[in-house]
Formats: structure tokens, C-alpha cells, sequence
């Protein structure tokens, strides 16, 4: 059965729908969507130390954002039950580039190739999902949000640090793109 | 509603913002966005490290009119929201925090880390989550290996340039 709601969705659809998340979230009790400080607010759940950064009243000021999160896997768990199985469609060009690189597994959300228990020690599998998590953990706390909360609150707010971390994503991402993958997985 | 949330807070502020929030019926609604914001971001595929690096080799529009689109219909919401003055369902008046600038450095070294982080992950942090959810068990292992790039960042904060 191919239906709307089991199979992707064209960019013009699922973008929109994105950004409406916005708004929903000030209205609903003034709240500015951004995920990334969910992980201060672990931190400061678990595992605060002696971290001044962490001692606050993570309750107070993020227990929503956490009920959210965990919304966040659900609505992934959903997501994927009532989906079909299928290869994500990216371009030829991109398949090329991957085949390449020596990923040849396009089954699935991600490459069995990088993000398996099995492949969790090779040393591409621990760069994509150890370092590569690290990396997101570090920089999304030091820059203060991510994609939704520099690139999709902080953007549509006209906010110039979250124009600047925006630079600063791209600037990362084709840096690891283009010098750390090819030699990750070229090398292996 | 008769839930009474006693805060050991009564700083200026806290006694009106904090109960409403912990309401059990308003985090229900949360969780019912968050549920809802999982679910498009699995079906918009942006949780894919296929389609990150799609977007990373400028070989699809796709991710960027995600992106674009969704920036733009905030960005109108918020518009709107001003224009009207509009107040929240739980009675503020809406406002977003401006970010302080600063010298700007947390911003362009923060942002650069997290974008090599991005790519190799090839998920954000709440992509992270839903990929969990969509059955990418070892992201579990990520998810923690952020949390501690996070206490470490916390750890290193008084001495990192902001």
C-alpha cells in the first residue's frame, strides 16, 4: 500500500511542517524550539559533578524539552513501524560518491557499514558514531544550539550568532566531508 | 486542575511559570509534539546520513528546501505572532531570548565542531533520538558520547573563548 503517511515526504511538505513547529511551541507556553539543550539538561539530571554549568534547575527550565525528546524517539519508533522498508532515494551522483568511499549498503536510514554494534570498533564505525557524537555533544553546547535552534528558530528570528554558527556548521560538515571521510573510509 | 507543584524556588518569576509548565497536561502536549516532530523527521528523511551527505556534496536541493522552507514558515509564524501579539494558551506574552553575541567566537568554533560532528554522524541531535527510534540501536552509543562532549564542554567552559 502506498500511502502519504508511510512513505517519505516531497521537501515542500516535510519543510514547512518542520518550521510549524516553531510556533507551536510558543503558543503552547512561549517556549523557543531547540533540541540541543536537552543534553545540558541530562547532564545536569545524571551526572552535574561539580560543574558549575550544571547546577540549575533543570526541571524548571527543561523538563518540557525532555518530554519532547522522548517524544522525539517515539514519533521515530512510529515512524519506522509503519513504514515501508526502503533505500533512501539520494541522488546517483551521491550513490557515486558513496560507492567510492566503499559504502556499498544503502539499505536503511544509515550505512550498515558505519552504524552497527559490529562495526562499533572498527575505526570508521567509532569515528561515525564515538568521535562523531562527541563532536555533536561538544559543539552544539559550546555554540549553544543546533540546526533547530540556531539554523530554524534562531535564522527565522534574524539573529546574527545563529547566522554565524550556521557558517559554522557548513564550514564543519564539508570540512569532514571532503578531508575526513575520504580518508576514514577510504583507508579501511 | 488540582495538581499543586510546590517549588522551592520563589524567586521572582519562578512561582508562576514553574507550575503551569510541570502541569502533567502540559507536558502531555509536549510529548505529543515531540511524537509528532520525530515522526516528520523520519518521513523528511533529514535523519539520514545519506541524505546529510547528499546535502554536504551540494548533489540534491532536497535537504536545503527542507531547510529553507522551514526557516521561512517560522520565520513568518513569528512575524504573525508579533504582528498580532499574540499571548501563549498559558497566558505569557510571547518572546524569544536574544542570543548575546559576544566576541562571537562560541558561535564559529562551536558551530565548526558540531558541523564535523554532523557530518560524521550525519544526524543532529534530535535526529540522534529518532534514529534510535527507527531501529539504529548503536546510536544509543552516541547519544551518550554527546552527552559527555557536552559535560566536557561544561567542564572546560571558564576557560573556553565565548
Amino acid at each position: 500500500m502506498t500511502c502519504w503517511l508511510t512513505t517519505e515526504w516531497p521537501w515542500y511538505v516535510a519543510g514547512p511542517l518542520i518550521g510549524l513547529f516553531v510556533p507551536a511551541l510558543l503558543i503552547t507556553g512561549n517556549k523557543v524550539f531547540g533540541i540541543s539543550s536537552n543534553l545540558r539538561h541530562l547532564c545536569a539530571a545524571i551526572v552535574p559533578g561539580k560543574v558549575e554549568y550544571f547546577h540549575y534547575d533543570w526541571k524548571k527550565t527543561g523538563l518540557w524539552n525532555l518530554v519532547f525528546l522522548a517524544g522525539v524517539l517515539i514519533g521515530g519508533f512510529l515512524a519506522f513501524h509503519s513504514g515501508a522498508a526502503h533505500d533512501v532515494a539520494v541522488s546517483a551522483a551521491t550513490r557515486n560518491s558513496l560507492l567510492g568511499l566503499g559504502i556499498h549498503d544503502f539499505h536503511g536510514v544509515a550505512p550498515r557499514e558505519l552504524f552497527t554494534w559490529r562495526t562499533l570498533l572498527t575505526l570508521r564505525g567509532f569515528l561515525s558514531v564515538v568521535v562523531g557524537g562527541f563532536l555533536v555533544g561538544f559543539g552544539t553546547a559550546y555554540a549553544g544550539g543546533c540546526t533547530s535552534g540556531h539554523a530554524i528558530s534562531g535564522l527565522a528570528n534574524f539573529e546574527l550568532p545563529s547566522l554565524i554558527a550556521v557558517i559554522g556548521f557548513f564550514a564543519g560538515g564539508l570540512a569532514a566531508t571532503y578531508f575526513i571521510l575520504p580518508f576514514v573510509l577510504g583507508g579501511v | 486542575m488540582t495538581t499543586q507543584v510546590v517549588s522551592e524556588f520563589e524567586g521572582c518569576g519562578a512561582a508562576s511559570s514553574e507550575p503551569q509548565a510541570a502541569r502533567p497536561a502540559y507536558l502531555t502536549v509536549y510529548l505529543l509534539l515531540g511524537v509528532a516532530f520525530g515522526f516528520v523527521l523520519s518521513r523528511s528523511e533529514v535523519i539520514s546520513w545519506f541524505r546529510i551527505q547528499e546535502m554536504f556534496r551540494f548533489q540534491s536541493f532536497r535537504m536545503y528546501g527542507i531547510i529553507g522552507s522551514a526557516i521561512a514558515t517560522a520565520a513568518l509564524s513569528i512575524a504573525l505572532i508579533k504582528w498580532a501579539g499574540l499571548k501563549s494558551v498559558s497566558g505569557e506574552s510571547i518572546s524569544i531570548p536574544p542570543k548575546s553575541l559576544g566576541s562571537g567566537i562560541r558561535y564559529a568554533a562551536g558551530g565548526a565542531i558540531f558541523g564535523l560532528g554532523w557530518a560524521l554522524t550525519g544526524a543532529c541531535p534530535g535526529p540522534l533520538f529518532a534514529l534510535i527510534g527507527n531501529g539504529v540501536s548503536v546510536m544509543v552509543v552516541a547519544v551518550v558520547s554527546a552527552l559527555a562532549g557536552a559535560w566536557i564542554y561544561g567542564w572546560a567552559r571558564p576557560s573556553l573563548p565565548h
